[in-house]
């Protein structure tokens, strides 16, 4: 079966536009993608929307920019749900149904906690009686169970937010772009231990989007030349684990996603040079270094004190700055991630290139859970 | 006293406990109700326990932010039960402090009104985990 390409592919800055709706934004990334590959809205045979907060956005969207009548799909996997629409996306072109589609992911958040959906049908919410499971709250259990296995220290999980917030200043689309060395980590706020404020993802409005095609029609269209490879496609959903129902399992289910990316595309975590995975707490970058197989397992702070996934070191990790700089909005993280890696694929990342960029790998999470991963090439 | 959660019971002599499935097939112990196991896919067998209430500290967190109305800081802290199951909850009247806290410690549930967690929470009974005594035999 013939590859598929992503040919035009952009995000707006993330950031926070309280003037702009969520089909506002989702319009400028798609449009951005359209222009990024020289194409209009009626060049698009399918499209592919992911977001949380709301429903029918696809079709919203195309209302503002062009109501073709094409099938739209609306996607929501959590956290994973741009990945997930570009996964739809990918999906179709590879079936044989269309040669150009456009997916976009886009989010807009209220600053602060993010408060969960009401799920089933408890007496009296949960939250704070039957211990807690906020995000930072689960993402600082997963943490404080490597720490458990594996003696990973409190500093080593800060020094994530070090190494991302510097990168984002490289980051013209990062929300932040500042520097934070680790005592002003340390010392921020603790909001669930180990994690303190600044080592939380930042909540924020974004979109991206990006226009795939199949090989046949990218040749012809004549656009190959910046084109990105798609290598593989992976989503695995959270497989039964002791505890999984209680404890939040992250490791298992990105496991399996890589696994299974690393398979469809022949490639192995050594024939990666970037990797944009998904850092919404400083404590869960730490353990998908060994989940994606970047390191052996338990070698997860060995691998962040030495340097090696910074910007210049053997496998740069989160150089847009992560969903803890750049920010997280839920819908558009999975379609900002594969912009990051194939702008480098591209050789376009300006001051943050990582040198000799021809294979890259994306990550996303959400709980609940879902997996996305993918792998990028230079076409 | 209503209880706080859907698994949370009063059994005929007054007595909290907590609602557990067993899958027959796999052994699988599931916290509250279940029809069919989740591990295994076995149909339409699973069998109801009273979950344990002795058990260990398997992980935990510190929370120091959360929503209005919850007294912070809290241990919310999981635990494995000796018999099966793993079950949540805050862990209480131990300081909220990583230098006070082990992995393994040995822990017992307790049930207490929920207001010791929450503003809201007068009339709702919940399980706890308080540290086992037994943690500071030799």
């Amino acid at each position: 079966m013939a590859d598929v390409y992503v040919v035009g592919i952009d995000m707006i800055r993330f950031g926070r536009y309280p003037e702009r709706t969520v089909v506002q934004l989702a319009a400028d990334a798609v449009l951005l993608a359209l222009d990024d590959c020289g194409l209009g809205i009626t060049d698009i045979q399918a499209l592919f929307s992911g977001n949380i907060g709301e429903t029918m956005t696809g079709q919203r969207t195309l209302q503002l920019i062009g109501q073709t009548g094409i099938p739209v799909v609306n996607c929501t996997n959590a956290c994973a749900t741009g990945a997930t629409a570009f996964r739809e996306g990918w999906t179709a072109i590879k079936a044989g149904l269309f040669d150009t589609v456009l997916c976009v992911g886009v989010e807009k958040m209220a600053p602060g906690m993010i408060v969960k959906k009401k799920v089933g049908n408890e007496p009296f919410p949960a939250e704070g009686l039957i211990g807690s499971e906020t995000m930072p709250a689960v993402f600082s259990m997963v943490g404080l169970e490597h720490a458990r296995k594996y003696g990973t220290t409190i500093e080593q999980f800060a020094k994530v937010s070090v190494k991302n917030h510097h990168h984002s200043t490289f980051n013209p689309k990062s929300m932040y772009q500042k520097e934070t060395p680790l005592e002003e980590v340390l010392g921020a706020e603790m909001i669930a231990y180990p994690n303190t404020k600044l080592m939380c993802s930042v909540n924020v409005d974004g979109a991206a989007a990006a226009v795939l095609m199949s090989e046949k029609r990218a040749r012809e269209a004549g656009v190959l030349d910046r084109a990105v490879r798609v290598r593989a496609s992976a989503l695995a959903s959270d497989a039964w684990t002791e505890r999984n129902q209680v404890m939040q399992d992250v490791n298992t289910v990105s496991r399996q996603a890589a696994a299974s990316a690393y398979d469809m595309a022949g490639l192995g975590p050594q024939d990666l040079q970037l990797v944009e995975l998904h850092d919404c707490f400083a404590t869960a970058e730490i353990l998908h270094y060994e989940n994606l197989g970047l390191c052996r397992d338990g070698e997860g702070g060995r691998l962040i004190d030495s340097g090696d996934t910074s910007l210049g070191g053997r496998i740069p990790v989160n150089v847009s700055g992560g969903l803890l700089s750049k920010g997280h909005p839920l819908g558009a993280t999975g379609i900002a991630n594969i912009y990051e890696v194939s702008t480098h694929l591209r050789g376009e990342a300006g001051r943050r290139q990582v040198e000799g960029a021809r294979i890259g790998l994306t990550h996303v999470v959400g709980l609940g859970s879902a997996c996305a991963v993918h792998i990028l090439e230079k076409a | 006293m209503l209880p706080a959660t859907s698994y949370t019971r009063i059994d005929d002599d007054g007595k909290p406990y907590l609602q557990g499935s067993r899958c027959p097939d796999c052994g699988a112990v599931f916290v509250g109700e279940r029809e069919h196991c989740g591990r295994c896919g076995a149909r339409a067998r699973m069998m109801s326990v009273h979950l344990g209430e002795r058990g260990h500290l398997y992980c935990y967190t510190i929370v120091h932010r959360s929503y209005p109305g919850i007294k912070v800081p809290f241990i919310s802290a999981i635990v494995d039960l000796d018999g099966g199951g793993t079950v949540k909850g805050n862990l209480l009247d131990v300081e909220p402090d990583p230098s006070r806290l082990r992995f393994d410690m040995r822990v017992r549930m307790v049930f207490r009104g929920a207001e010791v967690a929450s503003t809201e929470g007068a009339g709702f009974i919940a399980h706890f985990f308080i540290l086992d005594p037994e943690n500071s035999r030799g």
